[in-house]
């Protein structure tokens, strides 16, 4: 009887260890918190010329403050543009019609994200809703491609007349224009 | 010509192996209903298979979670991204480390256990007398072991992870100065269920594997004391191999 006992407690806390390890790897290293059923939540759409390297799963935040997820990113063959259905929080329910979509990325090399900017509309987007206004991803390398573009243009012979605006300040603006 | 022949043989024979393996599982598959009739037998091998083998699981992770940390750190420092350490860390631990590392000390320590038992039994005719008193030997011994090793093997690597990423932790945040913040929300951030299912995924199976193969060999084990070393020898490699393979597989399934 006393034998069986120990056996018990063993096993018992064994399992009981194992079971804590696995919550503990399901809710603590991820970010999504234990629930079995998700929250109240609501989809939007928004269109993109480009998303860049966005990943289904990357955050969707408002002010840094993160409202959801990107769900599901499509392609419209009619429009050759990306469709990202962002899921929000329910809770978040008072973002005007008029808001824009933005891809951003997290530090200089991390992932992307989709930042959103309140707009002034008076009245607010609702499930299945489009943003209207959307800004395409930063490409790094259309950036590095017009630094060089503007390198090789400004040693050229030709060009050395002109007061040449620093080669990195032009680009900038450039990179920012293809937006909307 | 000889060694064509030879060679012939040898996979034909390699081939019966397989087979009598596969079959041995679906024996013990048809008989688990029947066990479970039985839940204590399989409780005591769950202690047998996973709570004896917790020290030795937990140590590991511990080291290995702590060698994470340590090379980790030394190679994204170079990149000036300390902080992704916890990522790295966790994501080579839940994927990779903790379910093979966990299986291959289980192959050690549960594995040859139970296949020198059967082993043992075997030599000793315990499993005949069982068969004289018309108890069935792989309902009454052999299916319990192998629930009992099924049920233990996730649990011991989902402990073993967790401890390991403690063990990075450690190391990263206490010694060489990660701020612990970025530590553990890069970590939220960029690990996803995904991967931690992987890791779930891939124990199970290699608890399947590690514990077939174990009854398997102690089960047909030669009736002899030469037979019982050569089981349990055979035992060790081949779960090794298996998980090793069996790794490649599930990793190349889930990408």
């Amino acid at each position: 009887m006393r034998k069986s006992r120990t056996l018990n407690l063993g096993t018992g806390t064994f399992v009981l260890l194992g079971f804590a390890a696995l919550f503990f790897l399901t809710t603590q290293t991820t970010s999504r918190g234990f629930s079995l059923t998700s929250p109240p939540h609501y989809d939007l759409t928004a269109k993109f010329d480009n998303i860049g390297d966005l990943k289904v799963g990357a955050p969707v935040s408002m002010s840094g403050v993160e409202m959801g997820r990107v769900t599901k990113i499509a392609f419209d063959s009619k429009e050759y543009k990306a469709v990202v259905t962002l899921r929000l929080d329910a809770r978040y329910n008072q973002i005007p019609t008029d808001s824009d979509a933005a891809i951003y990325t997290q530090g200089l090399l991390g992932g992307k994200f989709i930042g959103l900017t309140a707009g002034g509309a008076e009245t607010y987007l609702k499930d299945k809703d489009q943003i209207d206004f959307t800004q395409s991803a930063f490409v790094l390398e259309n950036l590095i491609g017009q630094v060089l573009a503007n390198f090789t243009k400004s040693s050229a012979p030709s060009d050395s007349g002109n007061p040449k605006p620093d080669a990195a300040a032009a680009a900038a603006p450039k990179a920012t224009e293809k937006t909307k | 010509m000889k060694l064509l022949a030879e060679l012939w043989s040898s996979s034909v024979e390699s081939l019966v192996g397989l087979g009598a393996v596969v079959r041995f599982l679906l024996r013990l598959l048809v008989d688990t209903p029947r066990a479970l009739l039985r839940p204590d037998l399989i409780a005591q091998q769950v202690y047998n298979s996973g709570a004896l083998s917790l020290v030795i699981i937990m140590l590991s992770g511990l080291f290995v979670g702590m060698v994470l940390g340590l090379q980790g750190f030394q190679l994204l420092q170079r990149f000036g991204s300390e902080e992704a350490l916890g990522t790295a860390a966790t994501i080579g631990l839940v994927k990779e480390l903790g379910p093979v590392v966990t299986a291959l000390l289980f192959a050690g320590r549960a594995g040859t256990a139970l296949a020198s038992e059967l082993g043992l039994m075997r030599a000793t005719d315990q499993l005949s007398a069982m068969e004289m008193m018309a108890v069935d030997p792989i309902t009454r011994v052999v299916v319990p072991r192998f629930l009992g090793g099924v049920i233990a093997m996730p649990l011991l690597a989902a402990i073993f992870s967790v401890i390991g990423i403690y063990g990075a932790q450690l190391i990263g945040v206490q010694i060489m100065g990660v701020d612990s913040g970025s530590f553990w929300s890069q970590m939220r951030a960029s690990v996803g269920l995904s991967d931690i299912n992987e890791g779930i995924v891939k124990s199970c199976i290699f608890g399947v594997m590690c514990s077939l193969i174990a009854v398997y060999e102690g089960y047909h084990a030669t009736p002899t004391a030469e037979g019982v070393g050569r089981a349990t020898t055979r035992t060790v490699v081949t779960s090794a191999v298996v998980v090793l393979f069996f790794d490649y597989l599930v990793t190349a399934a889930f990408l």
